[in-house]
């Protein structure tokens, strides 16, 4: 019950705040309303996104209001394409998309890639995770690696995406780094990250790769450890996760989400909605909705997301080719 | 453990949560009753609310509405053969001849009682053993799956309707090759997608229930009033007494019971869920139904009705299992709890009853007071809600059209479901009038999807051999029983006959 209260005084604060930043706000940005095209369902990842970036940016004051448009189908390809089709009168629109807009352009689900776009800024990213029973014999990745060096068969890996998505992609990764054959990587895929979490639990794989953010849930749940994640460095959220880097394998992966206009705007109408999503970092409005969602930041905007994504696809693609996906 | 059912007690007892069951239960019901709008949607719509709850009361607040909105998708799915959502499908395939016989009262009586008594067996069940339960829902890996998902196509059967098996054989071969279209996520290659984009994600299975069922059965009624050109024929459905006899007490009862409990073990395990609960239910029931019964399956059977109806609800229950106790969601609405828990600083899993046994139990309770109030509150309005039918049909007819299509709309946002529809709409009508049955296109959909994902891991895991077959008790056990439905009725037949010839005296 007295969460409650504090819950009511909180939003009756942000409601005095919101209305004296409001005006303030409406002389310093440029960018007035966003409308967010959201490439899949209700209740999915780029959804939650979207709208807590949306939910930040207006409680800020930053813009003055946020629409969002969800438009499912073909793995994100029909919003890609209607905002191209659409670009001149999509000025006000952002699409927010993520790495598999590199995995599925290169494997050809759609023929677009994020060049027919205009990319905004990575604003926040999830590393890559492989996560054990708790009584798991395996302490490093390295165990691992012996395992999979003398019988390749004997390690299976749980995935909650399809053969030649992320999480099969990480793994094989990893492997790779180690000098093992990426190629006789037994992935078992699950339909979602919670069906491959009760694969691993049942015996019937060895191993998960997943997202660190997810891996972390389920480490705190008990029931699993996490064995090593593909951050550069280790996390704030668990300092006690060594990276793969640091168990000697170069590998290293982040999956960021990100925004992307339509691909007629201009360099300053681009800067400027760069600009406004800076600026949202350092507001309270975004702190609440990063923590409630256990966000990363990574903050890449313009010229520094477009080499970001140009690297992404060159090593992803790499890797596929060596799988035979392409 | 019992302080902490105490003070979970106490905390449902609350009036603000008991209003919160309350007005969730309300909330589910009214969305459920929209054909075509679910659960997912009803509880997504219920997000931005309980961030502004605590914890406890906003988990109890979207448990209501979950199974509230599971309550009330029964309700189109009898009156004008509309599923609500996904799991309330099998409800049409004796609700709505139920309802058709004049019997709408009694149908919707009946499936308030059958869902009241799987969703409070369920939270009994659930009360007692949620924590020893997990281990259940980890015992099941994919080689077991598929054996499941074998034992279910062996009640094809039942959906098929007399002197009709070839034909609907044929449809569950249908569904098999509709579930392949799209994205295959073992392989990850696009399958007979023709290189359509909107083709990738595969066909979604309230899409083809809401085009075979709602909007053919549309179709048909139209098309049957202009053949018979009379008025007589789209005259408006009476309703009926919601009362049972004792005699039709005492033969659902027995149902209830166990489509209860098995519904309850079926929704605990995370890769199968509701719908499946009922699909299994219906199937089961049929199979051990004595001749004289089984024939009445298809045609409004009490107990073709009351065996969904109590599955689904009860496995909805189930389905908290792994969510509560592991933190692995069994289906897209758990998944939505599942990050409304995580927002909340709350991580479900073993250790949650200990370290907050308040949501844990309070949750649980107050399901066992969620699904009375849903009786209490629907009982009353039966009479009203059936109304529904003494609706004109040509004002009745474009508004399940119109809800039917914004239902499935509003799942998906892309327009090119509805192109589908209607293409798939028009498939089914012309499927009907050759006499071809659709349910077990369906069955054959469902479950045909997971026979092959089940299938295609298992062979990863076992190197491309069948052993897996045999090589553990549980998939060994359960296509044993497979093997013995299918084998019994033919040798009981062999023997018979063969009784028949030896002693002609005997008849």
């Amino acid at each position: 019950m007295l969460n409650k209260f504090k819950t009511k005084q909180r939003m009756l604060l942000t409601a005095v705040l919101m209305s004296g930043m409001l005006g303030a706000g409406a002389v310093n940005a440029d960018v007035d309303s966003i409308h967010f095209l959201i490439p899949g369902g209700a209740g999915g990842g780029w959804d939650g996104t979207a709208r807590g970036t949306g939910e930040a940016l207006t409680n800020a004051g930053l813009i003055d209001s946020a629409s969002y448009q969800n438009m499912s189908g073909g793995g994100g390809g029909k919003a890609i394409a209607h905002l191209i089709e659409t670009a001149d009168q999509a000025h006000g629109t952002l699409m927010v998309n993520s790495t598999p807009i590199v995995i599925r352009s290169l494997s050809k689900v759609f023929p677009q890639s994020f060049r027919d776009l205009t990319p905004i800024a990575a604003t926040i990213g999830d590393f890559g995770a492989f996560v054990v029973r708790s009584d798991s014999n395996y302490q490093t990745f390295g165990d691992v690696v012996a395992d999979y060096k003398a019988n390749p068969k004997s390690v299976i890996i749980a995935g909650g995406s399809a053969r030649g998505s992320m999480d099969h992609l990480v793994a094989a990764m990893a492997f790779k780094a180690a000098g093992a054959n990426p190629n006789k990587v037994k992935y078992l895929a699950f339909d979602g990250g919670g069906k491959a979490m009760a694969g691993l639990l049942s015996g019937e794989a060895g191993l998960l790769s997943t997202g660190f953010s997810e891996a972390l849930a389920l480490a705190a749940a008990g029931e699993v450890r996490i064995l090593v994640m593909t951050g550069d460095q280790r996390s704030d959220a668990a300092p006690e996760v060594q990276t793969l880097q640091e168990q000697g394998y170069d590998a290293s992966f982040v999956n960021w989400r990100g925004f992307f206009g339509a691909p007629s705007l201009s360099d300053a109408e681009a800067d400027e909605y760069a600009q406004t999503l800076a600026e949202m970092y350092k507001t309270e409005a975004w702190e609440k909705v990063r923590a409630r969602n256990g966000w990363t930041e990574i903050f890449k905007p313009r010229a520094e997301f477009v080499t970001f994504l140009e690297q992404q696809e060159e090593v992803v693609g790499n890797l596929m080719r060596e799988l035979g996906f392409l | 453990m019992l302080d902490g059912m105490f003070s979970g007690l106490a905390t449902a007892l609350m009036p603000f949560n008991l209003l919160m069951v309350v007005a969730g239960c309300f909330a589910g019901t009214f969305i459920g009753m929209l054909p075509g709008l679910g659960p997912i949607s009803a509880v997504a719509l219920m997000i931005p609310i309980t961030y502004t709850l605590d914890p406890s009361s906003g988990i109890i607040l979207m448990a209501g509405v979950y199974y509230g909105a599971v309550f009330g998708g029964s309700t189109s799915s009898i009156l004008i053969n509309a599923p609500g959502c996904a799991s309330t499908l099998v409800t049409t395939f004796d609700g709505y001849p139920l309802a058709q016989k004049n019997q709408a009262g009694k149908a919707l009586a009946l499936a308030a009682y059958a869902s009241f008594t799987g969703g409070t067996i369920g939270a009994i069940i659930l009360i007692f053993t949620a924590p020893a339960l997990a281990s259940v829902s980890l015992s099941f890996q994919s080689a077991d799956y598929f054996a499941l998902m074998l034992l279910g196509l062996t009640s094809v059967a039942a959906f098929s309707g007399k002197g009709q098996v070839i034909k609907a054989m044929m449809m569950t071969v249908f569904g098999l090759m509709i579930a392949t279209v799209g994205n295959d996520v073992i392989t990850g290659a696009p399958r007979y997608t023709f290189g359509a984009l909107d083709l990738v994600d595969g066909v979604s299975f309230l899409l083809l229930a809401m085009a075979t069922f709602a909007l053919a059965e549309v179709m048909m009624t139209i098309m049957r009033g202009q053949m018979h050109g009379s008025e007589q024929a789209m005259q408006p459905v009476a309703l009926s007494s919601m009362k049972l006899s004792r005699d039709e007490v005492k033969e659902v009862a027995p149902t209830i019971a166990r489509s209860s409990v098995f519904g309850f073990v079926v929704g605990v395990l995370p890769g199968a869920g509701a719908t499946i609960a009922s699909f299994l239910a219906y199937g089961l029931e049929r199979n051990i139904a004595p001749p004289r019964l089984r024939k009445m399956f298809g045609k409004g059977a009490l107990r073709g009705l009351a065996a969904p109806e109590s599955a689904n609800n009860a496995a909805s229950t189930g389905s908290f299992v792994p969510l509560l106790t592991l933190g692995i969601p069994g289906s897209g609405t758990t998944a939505i709890m599942l990050g409304a828990l995580i927002a909340y600083g709350i991580q479900p899993g073993p250790r949650l009853y200990l370290d907050h046994p308040d949501v844990f139990w309070s949750v649980i309770i107050s399901m066992y007071f969620g699904n009375l109030v849903l009786l209490v509150l629907n009982l009353p309005l039966i009479p009203y809600i059936s109304r529904l039918l003494a609706i004109p049909p040509q004002i009745l007819n474009p508004l399940i059209i119109f809800f039917s299509i914004i239902g499935v709309y509003l799942v998906s946002f892309n327009t090119f479901d509805i192109q589908m529809m209607v293409f798939i709409t028009l498939l089914a009508v012309g499927l009907k009038l050759l006499n071809f049955p659709m349910a077990p296109m369906l069955l054959g959909f469902i479950l045909g999807g997971m026979l092959e994902k089940n299938l295609s891991r298992a062979l990863v895991v076992s190197d491309g051999s069948f052993d897996f077959l045999w090589q553990r008790p549980l998939t060994f056990s359960i296509v044993c029983i497979t093997v013995v439905i299918l084998v019994l009725p033919w040798l009981f037949g062999l023997v018979k006959s063969r009784l028949k010839a030896t002693l002609p005296a005997a008849d």
